[in-house]
């Protein structure tokens, strides 16, 4: 007999071997008050200390659109500015820091905490997905400002305008399933977190945040064809049509961004669990 | 130190452990931890030629534990004791599962727990939250963490400052309010790490009796600890660590004897 098979014998189990997927997953949901207090309270830990408080969760938003859009509103031509430039612009920068936020935080979930990450054993991907959670609240109170604004701006609402839920549901999952990829390659090559500014300033700029591409690439159809490829061009445009009337789109985008974000959540939760023991080694 | 230590290499074999009667609880079998640090360099040799071969940047291995094995029995409340860099904080983080081993296994019945709910909290936030924030972090549930509330406060007697940040606690206030937290729940095993050097004498008594009160409770508790009067006072077995190596394994109070009677 083995002294491994003794260990059984006694009801004594490998310490931090990595449990199997499902009971890997479980584990985790059952740490979702964990989850949803971490994100809570770090978001009013960081807002707290300020004189506006919980205000800053929607003037930063606002001088962002402002910022850019008086910026790249100037420097652009109106042949690319596209219609309704004013709209567009708080749709897109408003939706676009909640992807940028996840990759950045969630990036640094695990190394950033290493501490806690060396203390406590509990699922690590609770980390990666509180970040998200705490960029989810902190985006309701700007989609809250949207709705204000647009009519506003000459966009009343509609029924369309319901389309956001979903969106913003599969949204999170594809958040998800980026942040918890980028957690786990912070842990291998920690200079990726020094990488990941440019990397999410390369996306802001082809995204579409502040373009309308389809006029910049008018003339080349093939490139156009490319963004049919890019989840998060879709994803704005998606929300631009939902709560901007009269903005046409492709609702075979639909099916793009739900395969793209379901197989970008299910990929990175395989990812990430798959080096579960590897999370806190010095 | 006048004489080398020798490293003492107990073989566990599935019959000594059987043999013993009592249920074990962790079972450490030959472990060996390395850590692979970025070193400056100025410790190892250096053998630069040429311009590209970077003079300073090397990996280096540092064998933090050195096969070290032993058997934790349900009940017993064990001492780990050495130097500064000896591999005690080491081996517990491998006992807890959070440092994987180079080789060998840590086999536990349940998962250990190191006493060190403190990395979870956040100074900004009040007492109140984090006490709930702390609770999550140990796996209890909201409502669970709702009762333990009062009894926590009591025992780290801060029902005054309660619900103010925590960062305006003195260091004292905090350490109490981690020991509470972190020791409200059942832990099947412990481990404490240098946890009750904070805090006056009067706290330090209380949490060495929360500690028996563990171990009593069907608990096993691992304290690491410099106070020779606090392994005395709380374990009935300890375990001597010296760089890597287990040098002895016994009595706490013929180790602590043996440790004391080394350094002179």
């Amino acid at each position: 007999m083995s002294l491994a098979a003794l260990a059984e014998d006694h009801g004594l189990h490998r310490v931090g071997a990595r449990p199997p997927f499902f009971a890997y997953l479980k584990q985790a949901w059952q740490r979702r008050d964990f989850i949803t207090a971490m994100a809570g309270y770090r978001l009013r830990a960081d807002l707290e200390g300020n004189r506006l408080g919980i205000l800053w969760l929607l003037l930063q938003p606002v001088l962002n659109a402002v910022i850019y859009g008086i910026i790249f509103g100037v420097l652009q031509s109106s042949a690319t500015r596209g219609e309704d430039y004013a709209a567009r612009v708080v749709i897109g920068v408003f939706l676009w820091q909640f992807f940028a936020k996840s990759l950045t935080q969630g990036a640094k979930s695990i190394t950033g905490n290493q501490s806690l990450v060396q203390s406590l054993a509990f699922p690590r991907l609770t980390l990666p997905v509180a970040e998200v959670i705490e960029q989810f609240l902190s985006l309701l109170p700007s989609m809250g400002l949207l709705v204000v604004l647009l009519p506003f701006m000459g966009h009343p609402p509609t029924w369309s305008w319901l389309g956001m839920i979903p969106l913003l549901f599969l949204f999170t999952l594809f958040n998800t399933g980026v942040a918890l990829i980028a957690a786990r390659l912070t842990v291998h090559v920690q200079d990726l977190s020094q990488l990941l500014p440019y990397l999410s300033r390369i996306l802001f700029y082809t995204s579409g945040v502040l373009f309308d591409v389809s006029k910049i690439f008018k003339a080349h159809p093939a490139v156009m064809q490319l963004y049919d490829f890019y989840p998060l061009y879709q994803v704005l445009q998606m929300a631009r049509s939902s709560l901007m009337g009269g903005f046409s789109y492709d609702p075979m985008y639909w099916l793009y961004f739900s395969i793209w974000s379901v197989v970008t959540f299910v990929v990175g939760l395989l990812f990430f669990w798959a080096a579960e023991e590897r999370y806190g080694r010095d | 130190m006048t004489e080398p230590l020798t490293p003492l290499r107990p073989v566990i074999t599935p019959d000594s452990v059987a043999a013993d009667g009592r249920r074990p609880v962790v079972i450490v079998d030959d472990l060996h931890v390395k850590y692979r640090v970025y070193s400056s360099g100025k410790a190892i040799k250096r053998n630069t030629r040429g311009v590209l071969k970077a003079p300073s940047r090397g990996i280096r291995v540092v064998h933090a534990l050195k096969g070290v094995s032993f058997v934790a029995y349900e009940n017993e409340s064990i001492g780990v004791i050495g130097s500064n860099g000896s591999g005690k904080s080491t081996l517990m983080r491998a006992v807890t599962g959070l440092t994987p081993p180079e080789s060998g296994a840590v086999y536990a019945a349940s998962r250990p727990n190191l006493l060190g709910v403190g990395a979870a909290l956040i100074p900004d936030l009040s007492g109140d939250r984090n006490i709930m924030l702390g609770g999550l972090a140990l796996g209890l549930t909201r409502k669970e963490v709702e009762e333990l509330h009062d009894p926590i406060v009591n025992f780290a007697e801060l029902s005054e400052f309660i619900d103010l940040p925590m960062r305006t606690y003195s260091s004292g206030m905090q350490a109490r309010l981690k020991f509470a937290i972190a020791t409200i729940k059942h832990h099947e095993i412990l481990i404490v790490d240098e946890a009750l050097s904070v805090g006056d004498r009067r706290f330090r008594q209380r949490s060495e009796n929360r500690i028996r009160e563990i171990r009593d409770n069907a608990g096993t508790v691992f304290l690491v600890s410099h106070s020779m009067t606090s392994i005395r006072d709380t374990c009935s077995r300890t375990i001597w660590l010296n760089k890597g190596d287990l040098i002895m394994d016994g009595p706490t109070d013929e180790v602590v004897t043996a440790y004391e009677e080394s350094r002179r």
